[in-house]
């Protein structure tokens, strides 16, 4: 634990809601911050609930964006006051730990999904892969033609 | 807090890659129940709310804490407990259905995925709850010196950590996979 913790210095009791003493670390909030947080939060988790459940777009890539831009909203809210981060929290390396994070996890996401939806595309399975559980029919039209072109099943 | 706020951004990490995984194999379903079919938002909705309902609990605990009100402190964690225990509660009565319908983690690439992240956050809530019994014997018996108060606030970096995964779970799978 860091010298970071003066919160705990007996004359800090003295203080009436122990906020506006210079308690210096963040790490609770004020009643208000709470207070604040609840109420954003609940109405950013009502409204992507609500569109949803009512289906009020016709679209589900339009609603399926929207739900993503509110829980996006929302777990920015959750940081401020919940978590209560902010650039300076231990002289600016929970901010620091908290960038790197983001950046690794938006590589991890976008990158698992992004390479995976091309394998899937362009791997379709081929008459060798097939031949175990399907008899080789209907697989591999371009991988492998001399095989299946053979095989009586495959014509149409 | 330093420490441990690098240890919530590593279990971050785990989230990262279950997400990932659920993200790739959430539409394989080897012709087993589709999101919409095994899903009931209602049920997502409460649990949603215990969860932030135990957030703010924990923030009452925290704010009771420091005021140096050590009475207040352990109502407001037996509060944010019984939330925690209501949520878990529930997660495992929708697992116990969904497995007893035959929608277990075997039946498909998306349902092992599913069981696998929300799981995992399933026993991160778990072990939190466990923590903060152990905080309140600690409390009770020791009151609020310093070192229980460090406990609790790492502990609060963790209980608000669990609530901002959660955030991405009933958007990206719940509210997401029944709109699929």
């Amino acid at each position: 634990m860091s010298a970071a913790s003066p919160v705990d210095h007996p004359s800090h009791h003295a203080a009436p809601d122990g906020h506006d003493v210079h308690s210096g670390e963040e790490l609770h909030g004020s009643l208000k911050d709470y207070v604040i947080g609840f109420v954003l939060s609940v109405i950013l988790t009502a409204i992507p609930f609500w569109l949803v459940m009512a289906h009020v777009f016709k679209s589900p890539t339009a609603t399926a964006f929207i739900v993503m831009g509110f829980a996006g909203v929302q777990i920015v809210v959750h940081m401020i006051y919940f978590l209560h981060m902010t650039p300076k929290a231990e002289g600016g390396w929970n901010m620091l730990a908290l960038i790197f994070t983001l950046v690794l996890v938006t590589i991890a996401l976008s990158g698992s999904m992004w390479v995976m939806y091309h394998l899937n595309a362009n791997m379709m399975p081929t008459s060798s892969t097939m031949a175990g559980d399907m008899g080789g029919d209907m697989g591999g039209m371009k991988m492998a033609p001399p095989a299946s072109a053979r095989d009586p099943r495959n014509m149409p | 807090m330093l420490g441990f706020w690098i240890y919530l951004m590593s279990d971050c990490l785990i989230f990262a890659a279950l997400f990932a995984t659920y993200g790739v194999l959430g539409t394989s379903y080897a012709g087993g129940p589709s999101p919409a079919e095994v899903f009931k938002l209602p049920t997502v909705a409460i649990n949603t709310s215990m969860l932030l309902f135990s957030s703010i609990t924990y923030g009452f605990a925290m704010l009771a804490m420091a005021k140096g009100n050590k009475a207040a402190t352990l109502i407001w964690l037996a509060i944010t407990g019984l939330f925690g225990a209501a949520f878990v509660g529930l997660e495992l009565r929708e697992f116990a259905e969904l497995i007893r319908d035959g929608a277990g983690p075997q039946r498909s690439a998306f349902l092992s995925s599913f069981f696998a992240l929300v799981g995992t956050h399933g026993l991160h809530v778990s072990v939190g709850i466990i923590w903060l019994i152990t905080l309140m014997v600690q409390v009770g018996q020791k009151g609020l010196i310093q070192a229980n108060r460090r406990r609790l606030m790492c502990l609060s970096l963790f209980w608000h950590f669990l609530d901002v995964i959660w955030i991405g779970v009933f958007s990206f799978v719940y509210l997401i996979g029944v709109l699929r």
